[in-house]
């Protein structure tokens, strides 16, 4: 008698907590978490600015080091140069494409949970 | 770190970078090499200690109602059992204990920079870039040990054709080696940058006498901010491992 009854109110339980996380889902939006939503952007912008900068970096940096060892200044720099932009840009969309694909994922989640009734 | 670090500076003279200085505490030389045992090294070994001493006390229980402790423990673990499932996969499960590990450094790393007074080592390029290069090193072997020279197809994306091969294996290249400078400097920048903020933003309020409670005001929510930025640079380090592992053992 005892055990029904804790079983129904654990039931009952388990329904409000369905239908409450259902509510947030649908207020927060699908686009996923919705906490800490400033930082996060923040987050993702510093990471495809870092993302860009360091492929153009590294990019010189082979060429200026590779010019002083060979004394063929200023070309391997340019080169260097024009590849290091090609890889920041490669850094960028891998970037853009994977954050693309994990909001997706998200969002598959949170519908996912929604109807989950 | 935050206001209450304003002592460190100095009075009038304002030097946010000052917090950042590194002395050592226990002088040690080997060879010549300077491997002194340093503030920075003092917080690395507490971090280290904080971190074994909440797995430890939190697993230690293992009751079927968690203790407090016992819940933090079981949030970063799956935390970080998820990320490596969702972002590496099954083989992934192998390197876990790798990825747990610098997941629990850095987060104690940024948090326990957090507290006024302490040392953040990961505000040093030197120290993040020796993590990046340490990780960036392991996955290239561990991506050439099970596929061989295989692996090197990493630098060729498949389906391009062929012509476009001198342009996009340079290119290739070079961004695969970007990825420990982008790993340590974002990490780096991150922390330094926050705390160079608080820093300024305190001698502020101290300066500005009654008016200082403004600058004080925006202190608090700054930092609210930099634990928020703390607990997701720990995790965005993580992650980024993560892929990088992903690559290396599915090779796209």
């Amino acid at each position: 008698m005892v055990d029904d009854q804790l079983d129904k109110r654990l039931k009952d339980l388990g329904k409000r907590v369905k239908s409450a996380q259902a509510k947030r889902a649908e207020r927060t939006g699908a686009s996923g978490g919705g906490r800490g939503k400033p930082a996060e952007g923040m987050a993702v912008g510093v990471r495809i600015t870092v993302e860009m900068i360091a492929g153009l970096a590294v990019g010189v940096c082979i060429g200026l080091y590779a010019d002083k060892q060979l004394g063929t200044a200023p070309w391997l720099l340019i080169l260097g140069f024009l590849l290091g932009a090609g890889a920041s840009f490669a850094n960028v969309l891998r970037t853009a494409r994977e954050l693309d694909a994990r909001q997706a994922r998200e969002r598959q989640a949170a519908i996912d949970r929604a109807s989950d009734e | 770190m935050a206001a209450a670090a304003d002592g460190h500076g100095g009075g009038g003279g304002l030097d946010p970078l000052h917090q950042f200085e590194i002395y050592p505490i226990l002088p040690i030389n080997i060879g010549g090499y300077d491997v002194s045992f340093t503030n920075s090294s003092l917080w690395m070994v507490i971090a280290a200690i904080v971190a074994y001493l909440i797995i430890s006390r939190g697993v230690g229980a293992g009751s079927l109602v968690p203790t407090r402790m016992q819940v933090v423990a079981e949030t970063l673990y799956s935390t970080v059992a998820n990320m490596v499932r969702d972002n590496v996969g099954d083989a992934g499960k192998k390197y876990f204990p790798f990825v747990f590990t610098l997941f629990m450094f850095v987060l104690f790393g940024n948090l326990l920079g957090m507290i006024p007074y302490s040392f953040t080592f990961t505000s040093h390029l030197a120290v993040t870039f020796a993590m990046a290069a340490t990780i960036f090193v392991t996955i290239t072997i561990i991506g050439i040990m099970r596929h061989g020279l295989h692996f090197f197809s990493l630098f060729f994306p498949a389906g391009a054709p062929l012509a476009t091969a001198p342009i996009l294996i340079p290119i290739e290249i070079i961004s695969y080696l970007s990825r420990p400078v982008s790993l340590s400097v974002r990490l780096f920048a991150n922390m330094m940058v926050g705390h160079t903020l608080l820093k300024v933003l305190g001698s502020f309020a101290v300066m500005m006498g009654a008016a200082g409670i403004l600058p004080l005001g925006l202190l608090v929510g700054i930092t609210a901010l930099e634990f928020l930025v703390a607990a997701l640079q720990a995790y965005v380090f993580t992650i980024l491992t993560c892929i990088y592992l992903h690559d290396a053992i599915h090779l796209h």
